[in-house]
């Protein structure tokens, strides 16, 4: 599509939250650099936040460095990460993600300074983004998708699961640009950044105006606590009808909490009430692709394994050795869950400490 | 209150599928609605049920067979049906589906949109918020749940999002995609089944929508897909040592090659 234009940019919407930026963000950043390597083109990272610098709160200047010392240190992140360039875009009430502000900003961005693709995370937010964008732009998106490449002439090719991962679609855009891309959080994880040589990059600071609905919108968010949730998670620990009882989500939930891990189960256990339907794993239910998915009680049902499957390594504890989801597994263990997740606990315990 | 619901049949998900001709098959599996716009079509109803002016409208974009999926949403309790079947209809990306799904809503009223949260084919979960940023409505995606002001002119949503869950407050017509956790989709019953073969369906095509070729042509996808194929099989497992009251052993086990050899730990 941009054969005639050799620079190509690559404009990555950072998502990030009262902790700071999303794993996944620096995972996009990553994407981008690796594609950008490989023909002529800038990763342009875009940080919409507050800006808190000129607080009338009597106490400006400080506020104003804490912004900045916070400010540089995300774009350090990123910088490192990859990005060429880190524009803040800035409002007051841009410090949480509203489709309506954050579309309105970007939109704006957009206008100014060009992007032939734009990254999303394949999240809640950066999917309904990516929605509002190709809908008010006219352009492309392709969801969730899970590899990339670029040709010589800068035209990118996105490998897309359809039907929850039992096929993998191979799309390319056609049209205006930017090309919209959301990316599934954890495939993307690039190589630790404290070991290559430092990069640097250009910051660049833009305050934004809003319309009037802007503050109207914000008003009536109301947040709930924040907790690993399992598209996000590294490890993912997933119970199902096996575990035999709402009680013995404990000894999973002892397991994660040794492993940094969040915890899933299957649907019928969701159903029967015994866990939140966010925990739910599989074609209905949410689909995760963390480094390690331990499956206990699980049968592996076709729905179950469309949401799983793509996992780096899967262990599964099952008493009936004839379970589906040992086809799946790279480590099987013919067992009571009851038994083995807390000696597994126990053992992960042990070599954690040491 | 205008109650429009959006649906699409989907591939049963409990098949398997296989690749042939650059499509995927599955011979011998059915077809069932959406199962996300089950919830959109159990909201409907309920509303229905709390306001006796609710009008229920299910509106399906598809081919000839997606008539068993509008027959069982009117068995559900949807009012009458709107299916919009056309061969130029075939292949076309969810940008150009919303397009054409947003000519026919714009010209009736509308008051409140369900649609699923995602297809469970193409996986996109983006047809619900473009058809509302068309239409130039206010919308909130994965809902969990809807509450209504008592005059229906606002409604209060909760939606998911990674980690937790937030409330947006909004005025009416609105568009919301759903969630699983929003409600337990009810079975037809009989009752509903008898009714559904009275209810009207009406049938338009891309010529009755006053849709122009350009704007629906499949050459003028957005997106276009070049290749599909199954994923790679997972290399063979290793069941560790299975036999009993071995539990300390077979944990030892796994988490040194969990460490050592997989270095995920
Ligand atoms: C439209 C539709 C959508 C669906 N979507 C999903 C979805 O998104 N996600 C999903 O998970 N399912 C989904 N399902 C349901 C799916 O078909 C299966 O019913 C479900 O996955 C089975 O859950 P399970 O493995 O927990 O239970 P079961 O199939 O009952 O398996 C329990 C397993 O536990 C083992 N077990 C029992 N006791 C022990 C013990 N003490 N120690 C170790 N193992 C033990 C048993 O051997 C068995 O293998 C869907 C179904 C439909 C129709
Ligand atoms: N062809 C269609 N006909 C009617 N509704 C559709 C169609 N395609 C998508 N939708 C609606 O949009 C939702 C999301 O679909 P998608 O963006 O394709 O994942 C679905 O759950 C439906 O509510």
């Amino acid at each position: 599509m941009n054969a005639n234009t050799s620079w190509q940019v690559f404009g990555v919407v950072i998502e990030h939250d009262a902790a700071g930026v999303k794993p996944v963000s620096l995972e996009m950043i990553n994407a981008a650099r690796k594609l950008a390597d490989q023909i002529s083109a800038t990763v342009v990272a875009f940080y919409l936040c507050r800006d808190d610098g000129g607080g009338d709160d009597g106490n400006a200047t400080a506020t104003q460095r804490r912004q900045l010392a916070a400010e540089e240190k995300v774009a350090d992140a990123l910088i490192q990460n990859g990005a060429d360039e880190v524009r803040f875009l800035t409002h007051p009430d841009l410090n949480i993600y509203i489709h309506e502000n954050y579309s309105f900003a970007l939109m704006r961005q957009l206008e100014k300074s060009r992007a032939d693709y734009l990254f999303l995370p394949a999240t809640n937010n950066g999917k309904e983004l990516s929605a509002v964008l190709s809908a008010k732009l006219g352009v492309g998106v392709a969801t969730d998708c899970v590899a990339l490449s670029v040709s010589g002439d800068g035209d990118v090719a996105a490998v897309r699961p359809v039907f929850a991962g039992k096929a993998l679609a191979t799309v390319r855009f056609r049209g205006k640009t930017p090309h919209i891309l959301t990316l599934r959080p954890n495939i993307f994880r690039g190589t630790d950044p404290a070991a290559a040589v430092p990069r640097r990059g250009e910051i660049f600071r833009e305050d934004v105006a809003l319309p009037e609905f802007s503050h109207q919108a914000q008003r009536l968010v109301k947040k709930a606590a924040s907790q690993l949730d399992i598209t996000e998670a590294r490890i993912v620990v997933a119970g199902g009808l096996g575990m035999q009882s709402p009680a013995n989500f404990k000894l999973l939930e002892e397991l994660a909490e040794v492993l940094g891990a969040a915890v899933g189960a299957s649907r019928p256990v969701v159903d029967n009430g015994w866990r939140e339907y966010s925990n739910q794993v599989g074609q209905t239910g949410r689909t995760v692709s963390p480094d390690l998915y331990i499956a206990c009680g699980i049968s592996g049902s076709v729905q179950h394994l469309a949401g799983m499957s793509s996992s780096r390594c899967i262990v599964a504890i099952n008493t009936d050795a004839h379970a589906a989801i040992f086809s799946v597994a790279d480590y099987g263990i013919v067992g009571d869950v009851i038994k083995v997740v807390p000696a597994l606990t126990h053992e992960f315990r042990k070599v954690l400490a040491a | 209150m205008k109650i429009i619901v959006c649906v699409k049949q989907v591939l049963d998900t409990a098949a398997t599928i296989q690749i042939e001709n650059g499509a995927v098959v599955s011979p011998g599996s059915s077809r069932i609605i959406n199962p996300y716009d089950e919830f959109a079509i159990e909201e409907a109803v309920r509303i229905k049920e709390k306001n006796a002016a609710a009008e229920i409208t299910i509106l399906s974009l598809g081919p000839e067979g997606f008539n068993d999926a509008i027959k069982k949403a009117l068995a559900m309790g949807a009012d009458k049906a709107v299916h919009l079947l056309d061969r130029k209809f075939d292949g076309l990306d969810s940008y150009a589906a919303a397009k054409i799904l947003q000519r026919y809503i714009a010209s009736v009223p509308h008051d409140l949109i369900l649609c699923g949260k995602q297809a469970v084919d193409v996986d996109m979960a983006q047809t619900g918020a473009m058809l509302a940023t068309f239409l130039g409505i206010p919308f909130v995606t994965v809902a969990t749940r809807i509450e209504f002001a008592a005059d229906f002119q606002n409604a209060k949503i909760t939606r998911q999002v990674e980690g937790g869950s937030e409330v947006r407050e909004l005025p009416l017509p609105l568009l919301v995609t759903c969630q699983k956790g929003l409600n337990e989709p009810r079975l037809p019953s009989l009752k509903g089944i008898m009714a559904a073969k009275k209810k009207a369906v009406l049938t338009l095509s891309a010529a009755d929508l006053g849709v122009d070729d350009g704007d629906i042509n499949i050459a003028d996808n957005r997106i276009v897909q070049e290749n599909i194929s199954l994923p790679a099989p997972r290399k063979k497992g290793r069941i560790l040592a299975a036999n009993e009251a071995a539990e300390e052993k077979v944990a030892a086990e796994l988490v040194q090659i969990l460490r050592d050899e997989e270095k995920i730990i």
